[in-house]
C-alpha cells in the first residue's frame, strides 16, 4: 500500500481562554486508504506514545451525516474536494511531502473550545428561535390528509439534507450563517405543515442569527461550494424573499 | 428479585388500549412538579424529552454530543416501517407484528411486538406533522418500498437519509420545548454514573465534557436512551463516541442487562483496509435488490485477486461461486441479513476472500447494468455509488464493490417491563439502550420505529405508573448518596489519569474488539467463549496498569472520555460472553456453532430447512436472560423471563 | 411606538433588512447610470444634440427636476455607502482570519466591493468637482453655454483620463457582482433564473465600462472633437 510523509501545520489552542498558535507535525508513513481523520488518529496515537496532548478535533459517524467533524483544510472547511465532510476525505487526495494547513472552523459565533474543537451551540439558539412545526405529540392528522406536490417535498428534502457542520459559516469571509439558517427555514417553508407559522419562523430564525453575531451574506457563495450536502444558495434568496414578506405582512397586520 | 414483565391481561390487539385505560393519571397540575432526567437525544431520548415536556413535566436532557441533533440515530439509511396498508398489499398491523415475531427468531415478547405495530402508523402521522420530507409519488402522497425481505411496501424513506431526517424532526420538536423552558438541554455532558436512594433511579453522576466538572442531577425518575453496545467490537457502523457506560453503569447499580448475545452483524459494509481503520461504513442494503454476491470457486483465484495479480473480470462465468443464489435459491441474495453475512464469513474462511486482508466478498452490478443500463442503476443508487468510491477509490460501475460484514446493531439491552422501567424502580429505558423488542434479531426498518414509539408514544404515557407512586421532589442532591456516588466518580477519574502507562486507550479498545468479534462475533462456540472469558480479565488488569491517558480531568480530554468508555465495555464483554456461552442454542443474531441442522435432522430430510441453518431449542431457551452484576470475578446471575406465545406458534425459519 | 413602526425598525436593524437598503439604493444607482450613459452619449450626436440636452436637464421642471434628481441620487449614495460601510465592519468583526486563508468559487470582483466602491465614491466626488461644480476656471466658463466643449477639453488631460480608466474599470468589476447581488437580496434568484442573472449582470457591467470609457478614449486617443 502506498505511504505518505506529509507536514501537518496545525492549530493548538489549550482552552477557549487561551492563545492559540499553529504547530508543525510531521505524519510519516501514512496509508492513502486511510482517512483523514485516520490519519490524525495515527499522528495522535505517535503523540500520546511520545507523552504529549493529542490533537483534539470534533468527529462521530465517521460517515458524513452527523455533522460533527470540523476542520479547515488548507483554508478551506471540510478541504477543497466537493460534497463531503472532513471524515469522507481519503488521503489518497493528497501527494507525498504536501503541507497541510489545519485549523478550526473560524467564526466568533463559534468559539474555539480546544485546538479544532469549537462551539456551534448558536446553530441550536437558532433553532430553538423558531427552527421546528409545532405539532405536539398525538395531535397530527392522518399522514394523506395533506397531500404534498412532489416538486415541494423535493425541494424540502433538498433543503433539508442539510447537516448543521457549519462550514459554510466556516467558509464565508463574513462568518454569515445565512445559508444554514435559510436551509433550515425552506425546508420547513415548503411544506404546507410549515405554513402556518412561516411567518414567524423567518422572523424569529433571523432574528437570533443576527444576535449570534454572524455577519452578513455578501452572496459570494463560498457556502454553496464547501456544504457537504450541496445546499444551493437560492434557499439564501427564498430565505430573503420570505423574511420581506413577513416584515411586509407583520408590518400591516 | 422476581421478572415481573407487567404484560396486561386479556387479548393480544387490547392489551395496549387496555392498560392505558387502566393506568394511573398525573394531575394536569401536578406534572410540572415532576422531574425527569433523560440521557441520550437521539430518537428515543428525543422524541420522549419533547413529548414528556409538552405533557407538561420538567425535563433534564443530557447528550455527549455538542447538539441533540447529532445522536447516531442520525445515520440509519433506509426507512422506518410502519402498518399503513397505504399500498393495499394486505398489510396490517397483525402482519406488521407477526413478520417482527418471526424476525426476532421468537425470542421477543409478544405484547410488546404487538404494540410496537399498532403505534406504528401514528409514528408515520407525527412525522409528518413535523415536517420530515418522506419520499412521494406524482400524486404528493407517500411512497413506500419493499425493504429487508418483507413481503409488503410498508417502508416509508426519505432518501437515503430517513435516521436523519427523522431525528431533525424530533430535534425541532426538542428545540422548541427547549425555548418554551420544558427542556433543558446539557450538551458536551456524559453520564457518569447512576444514583440509586432507596432502591429507587433517581439521578445521575454527569462530567461535563468541556470543564471537567462533575455534577449531581436529581429527578423523579431518569430514563436511559443511549443507544447500543456495538462498539465493544471496536469496529462497527457506530459512531466513534457510541458507548455503553450508562447502560453498564446502571447495570453496576442493580439493573438486569438482558440478551447481550443478541448482535446484528449488517452483511453490506465496506471491508477493512488496514489496522489503522476506525470505523466500518454501511452500504445500504438495498444495494442487494440488484447487485450479486459472489467469490471465484477456486482458492487459487482468490489468492491471485488478493495479491492483485488478477482482476473480478478476469474471472470467468463459470469460475464464479454465487453461492446465495446457490444455497438459498428462492431468496437468493435477497436472504435475511444473518445468513448474508454468515455466508461471506464461511466463504471467507474457505481462504476464498477477494479483499486485501482476505475478508471480502464481491457485490456484482454488471448484470444489473447490462440489463437495465447504467443510467437506471445510477438513478437507485447513485448516491451509493458515488460513496463507495470516495471511500475506497475504486468505480462500482466499472469493477463489483467489495463489501464484508461489520456490527450494525444490537439487540440486546437492559431489561425492561412493559412499562419501559428496569427492574430497579424509576429506572427506564428506551430504544436499542433496552432489550424490548426485536428478540434474536431486527428486521430491516424496525429501529427507528421502535426508539419513536417507545418516545413518542409509550413512555409518555407509562412513565405516569411509577410517577404515580413517586411524592415529587422528594430526594434531592443533597442526599448523601449523591455525594458518595460524586466521590467514587471522582476517584475513578483520578485513578484513570494516575496510571500513566505505555499504551494508548485505542489500543487496548482494538484489542478487545478484535477477541471479541473473534471469539463472540458471527459464530460463537463454546470453547472459543470460555478463551474470551479467559483473555478479558487479562485485558482488563493490563489495562488498569498500563493505560496511558495524557492531560488532565480539568477540561476537554478525549483520551480521559475513551478510556472511562472501554473500561465498561471491557467489563460488559464479559456479561457478553457469559450471555452467549449460556445460551446454547442458535437464534436470530446469535450462532453457535454446535447447533445447526446437520443432514441427519428430520427437519432437513423433511426439506424444512437445510443444513447449516440456525437451530433453535425452544424448550430449553425460550427466556430472556437477564443478568444481574456481582462483585468483580464473580459470574453474573442469571435470572429467566419465560417466555409465553399465545398468538403465534414458534416456527422454523427458513428461508429456501 | 406603533407596532408596525417596531417591525419596521427591526426590519431596518436586521441582516437581511439592511441589505435590502443596500440592493435597493445599489439599483437605483444602476438604473441611474444606464441613463447618465445614454445621455452621455449623445456626445457623440453632435454639439448642439449634446447641449440641447443639458438645456433640457437644467430647465426640467423650471429647473427644479436636476434638483429633486440630484437630492435623490445623493440620498440612495448616501444610504448605500453607509450601509455597505457598517455591512463590512461587522462583517469583519464576525471573523478572525485563518493562517491560511482561499476561497473556492468566490468572483474577485465581489472580494473587493468595498475597495471598487470607496473608490467609484472618491470618483464620484472628483467628478462631480470636475463636471458640475467645475472647480477649474476654464471648465467653468465653457460649462454654462457649451456643455459639450467642457467635456471635450475636460478629457484632454492624460491624468484625467488615467482616473476615469481606473475608476470605470472598478465600477465594472463592482457591478459585475453588485447587479447580480440586487436580485439575490431580493430574493428573485432561483435555480431557473441563476445563469440568466449572472449573464445580465455581467453584460450590463460590460455595456456600462465599454460606453463610459469610449468617450474619454475617443476624445483623448482619437481626437473626437479636436476639430471642432
Amino acid at each position: 500500500m502506498p505511504l505518505l510523509n506529509l507536514t501537518l501545520k496545525v492549530w493548538r489552542q489549550d482552552n477557549a481562554d487561551s492563545e492559540g498558535r499553529i504547530e508543525s507535525y510531521e505524519a510519516k508513513e501514512i496509508p492513502t486508504s486511510a482517512s483523514f481523520l485516520e490519519m490524525i488518529d495515527i499522528v495522535n496515537d505517535r503523540l500520546i506514545k511520545d507523552n504529549e496532548e493529542p490533537i483534539h478535533f470534533d468527529h462521530d459517524c465517521r460517515e458524513g451525516i452527523c455533522g460533527m467533524c470540523s476542520m479547515t483544510i488548507n483554508g478551506v472547511p471540510h478541504s477543497k474536494e466537493q460534497g463531503i465532510t472532513t471524515c469522507q476525505l481519503h488521503m489518497r487526495k493528497f501527494s507525498e511531502g504536501d503541507t497541510i494547513w489545519i485549523e478550526p472552523f473560524r467564526a466568533n459565533a463559534f468559539p474555539v473550545v480546544k485546538d479544532l474543537v469549537t462551539d456551534r451551540s448558536s446553530f441550536d439558539r437558532i433553532i430553538q428561535a423558531g427552527g421546528y412545526i409545532s405539532a405536539r405529540t398525538g395531535s397530527a392528522p392522518d399522514a394523506h390528509a395533506t397531500p404534498v406536490p412532489k416538486a415541494d417535498a423535493d425541494a424540502a428534502f433538498d433543503a433539508a439534507a442539510c447537516i448543521g457542520c457549519g462550514a459554510c459559516v466556516a467558509a464565508c469571509k463574513n462568518a454569515s450563517a445565512m445559508l444554514f439558517v435559510s436551509a433550515k427555514a425552506s425546508h420547513l417553508n415548503h411544506l404546507p405543515q410549515g405554513q402556518v407559522e412561516k411567518d414567524s419562523r423567518t422572523l424569529a430564525m433571523v432574528r437570533q442569527m443576527d444576535e449570534e453575531g454572524f455577519g452578513n451574506c455578501t452572496n459570494q457563495f463560498e457556502c454553496e461550494a464547501v456544504c457537504p450536502k450541496e445546499i444551493s444558495a437560492e434557499h439564501i434568496a427564498k430565505l430573503n424573499r420570505d423574511y420581506l414578506a413577513a416584515t411586509a405582512r407583520e408590518t400591516v397586520s | 428479585m422476581s421478572l415481573d414483565s407487567k404484560i396486561p391481561t386479556g387479548p393480544l390487539a387490547d392489551k395496549w388500549t387496555s392498560h392505558k385505560v387502566d393506568s394511573k393519571l398525573i394531575n394536569p397540575a401536578n406534572k410540572r412538579k415532576f422531574k425527569i432526567i433523560v440521557v441520550g437525544s437521539g430518537l428515543a431520548g428525543g422524541s420522549a424529552a419533547a413529548t414528556l415536556s409538552e405533557l407538561g413535566y420538567q425535563v433534564d436532557c443530557f447528550c455527549y454530543q455538542d447538539s441533540a441533533r447529532r445522536a447516531h440515530s442520525i445515520a440509519a439509511q433506509g426507512g422506518i416501517n410502519a402498518a399503513k396498508n397505504y399500498q393495499n398489499d394486505g398489510d396490517s398491523i397483525f402482519r406488521l407484528f407477526y413478520d417482527t415475531i418471526k424476525g426476532g427468531d421468537f425470542r421477543a415478547r409478544e405484547a410488546n411486538v404487538h404494540r410496537l405495530a399498532e403505534v406504528s402508523s401514528n409514528i408515520i402521522d407525527q412525522c409528518v406533522a413535523q415536517g420530515v420530507p418522506f419520499a412521494r409519488e406524482y400524486g404528493g402522497l407517500l411512497d413506500n418500498r419493499s425493504f429487508g425481505g418483507a413481503q409488503v411496501k410498508r417502508t416509508f424513506y426519505a432518501r437515503g437519509q430517513t435516521g436523519q431526517q427523522l431525528l431533525i424532526g424530533c430535534y425541532q420538536a426538542l428545540s422548541k420545548e427547549v425555548a418554551k423552558g420544558g427542556v433543558k438541554m446539557h450538551t458536551r455532558n456524559e453520564m457518569l454514573d447512576l444514583v440509586v436512594v432507596d432502591g429507587h433511579a433517581k439521578g445521575i453522576v454527569v462530567r461535563n465534557l468541556v470543564t471537567g466538572a462533575v455534577t449531581s442531577h436529581a429527578a423523579d425518575a431518569v430514563i436511559l436512551a443511549t443507544g447500543g453496545y456495538g462498539n465493544v467490537f471496536y469496529l462497527s457502523t457506530n459512531a466513534m463516541g457510541c458507548n455503553v457506560m450508562a447502560a453498564y453503569r446502571a447495570h453496576k447499580r442493580g439493573a438486569y442487562m438482558a440478551n447481550p448475545c443478541y448482535t446484528q452483524i449488517h452483511p453490506t459494509c465496506i471491508p477493512v483496509s488496514g489496522d489503522y481503520q476506525s470505523k466500518l461504513t454501511l452500504m445500504s442494503e438495498s444495494l442487494r435488490n440488484d447487485g450479486r454476491i459472489w467469490v471465484p470457486k477456486s482458492r487459487e483465484d482468490a489468492k491471485a485477486i488478493r495479491e492483485g495479480k488478477k482482476k473480478a473480470s478476469d474471472i470467468s462465468e463459470e469460475n464464479r461461486d454465487y453461492y446465495l443464489e446457490r444455497k438459498y435459491p428462492s431468496f437468493g441474495n435477497l436472504c435475511p441479513r444473518d445468513i448474508a453475512s454468515r455466508a461471506a464469513k464461511e466463504a471467507c474462511d474457505d481462504e476464498r476472500g477477494v479483499a486485501a486482508s482476505g475478508l471480502g466478498v464481491y457485490l456484482d452490478f454488471a448484470d444489473a447494468i447490462a440489463r437495465d443500463g447504467e443510467d437506471a442503476i445510477r438513478a437507485r443508487y447513485g448516491n451509493l455509488f458515488q460513496m463507495y468510491e470516495k471511500i475506497s477509490g475504486d468505480d462500482p460501475y466499472k469493477s463489483p464493490m467489495q463489501i464484508y460484514p461489520a456490527v450494525h446493531y444490537t439487540m440486546g439491552g437492559l431489561w425492561v417491563d412493559y412499562n419501559l422501567m428496569s427492574n430497579l424502580p424509576g429506572l427506564h429505558v428506551l430504544g436499542e439502550a433496552n432489550f424490548s423488542d426485536h428478540g434474536a434479531n431486527r428486521l430491516g426498518a424496525s429501529a427507528l420505529m421502535q426508539g419513536l414509539a417507545d418516545g413518542y408514544f409509550v413512555i409518555p404515557s407509562t412513565i405516569a405508573v411509577y410517577l404515580a407512586t413517586q411524592k415529587p421532589g422528594a430526594v434531592t442532591t443533597d442526599h448523601p448518596e449523591f455525594k458518595r456516588v460524586e466521590n467514587q466518580v471522582n476517584d475513578r477519574l483520578k485513578s484513570l489519569m494516575e496510571i500513566k502507562g505505555n499504551r494508548s486507550v485505542d489500543s487496548f479498545h482494538r484489542e478487545l474488539g478484535l477477541l471479541i468479534w473473534d471469539k463472540c462475533g458471527m459464530a460463537r462456540d463454546e470453547a472459543g467463549l470460555k478463551e474470551a472469558l479467559e483473555k478479558i480479565p487479562k485485558i482488563r488488569d493490563e489495562f488498569w496498569t498500563n493505560v496511558r491517558i495524557p492531560g488532565s480531568a480539568n477540561g476537554l480530554n478525549h483520551e480521559l472520555e475513551k478510556a472511562g468508555r472501554v473500561a465498561d465495555f471491557i467489563d460488559f464483554a464479559e456479561v457478553l460472553c457469559h450471555d452467549a456461552l449460556n445460551r446454547a442454542e442458535s437464534c436470530g443474531g446469535h450462532f453457535r456453532l454446535e447447533h445447526q441442522f446437520t443432514e441427519a435432522d428430520q427437519e432437513v430430510k423433511d426439506g424444512k430447512t437445510q443444513t447449516g441453518e440456525a437451530r433453535r431449542h425452544d424448550d430449553k431457551y425460550l427466556y430472556v436472560a437477564a443478568w444481574e452484576h456481582t462483585d468483580p470475578g464473580e459470574p453474573p446471575i442469571l435470572h429467566k423471563e419465560e417466555l409465553v406465545y399465545e398468538e403465534v406458534k414458534p416456527s422454523i425459519r427458513s428461508y429456501k | 411606538m406603533s407596532a408596525s413602526t417596531c417591525s419596521l425598525c427591526a426590519f431596518a436593524k436586521s441582516s437581511i433588512g439592511r441589505k435590502l437598503i443596500v440592493a435597493l439604493t445599489g439599483l437605483a444607482l444602476v438604473l441611474f447610470l444606464a441613463g447618465h450613459l445614454s445621455g452621455n452619449l449623445l456626445i457623440f450626436a453632435g454639439r448642439d444634440a449634446f447641449n440641447e440636452y443639458a438645456h433640457f436637464l437644467h430647465n426640467f421642471l423650471h429647473g427644479m427636476g436636476v434638483w429633486i434628481a440630484r437630492v435623490g441620487l445623493l440620498a440612495c449614495f448616501a444610504l448605500h455607502l453607509i450601509f455597505t460601510v457598517l455591512l463590512t465592519k461587522e462583517n469583519k468583526a464576525a471573523r478572525t482570519a485563518y493562517a491560511r486563508e482561499a476561497t473556492v468559487q468566490a468572483p474577485k470582483s465581489s472580494l473587493i466591493m468595498i475597495w471598487s466602491g470607496l473608490t467609484i465614491l472618491a470618483f464620484v466626488v472628483y467628478h462631480i468637482l470636475h463636471f458640475t461644480v467645475r472647480i477649474d476656471s476654464g471648465l467653468a466658463d465653457l460649462g454654462k453655454n457649451d456643455p459639450w466643449g467642457m467635456v471635450i477639453l475636460g478629457f484632454q488631460d492624460s491624468i484625467v483620463v488615467l482616473f476615469y480608466i481606473i475608476a470605470m474599470t472598478l465600477l465594472c468589476s463592482h457591478l459585475s457582482h453588485g447587479v447580480a447581488s440586487i436580485f439575490q437580496t431580493l430574493g428573485l434568484r432561483t435555480k431557473k433564473t441563476a445563469s440568466a442573472i449572472k449573464f445580465v449582470s455581467q453584460a450590463y457591467a460590460i455595456i456600462i465600462y465599454a460606453g463610459f470609457l469610449s468617450i474619454p478614449i475617443a476624445i483623448k486617443f482619437f481626437g473626437f472633437g479636436s476639430s471642432n
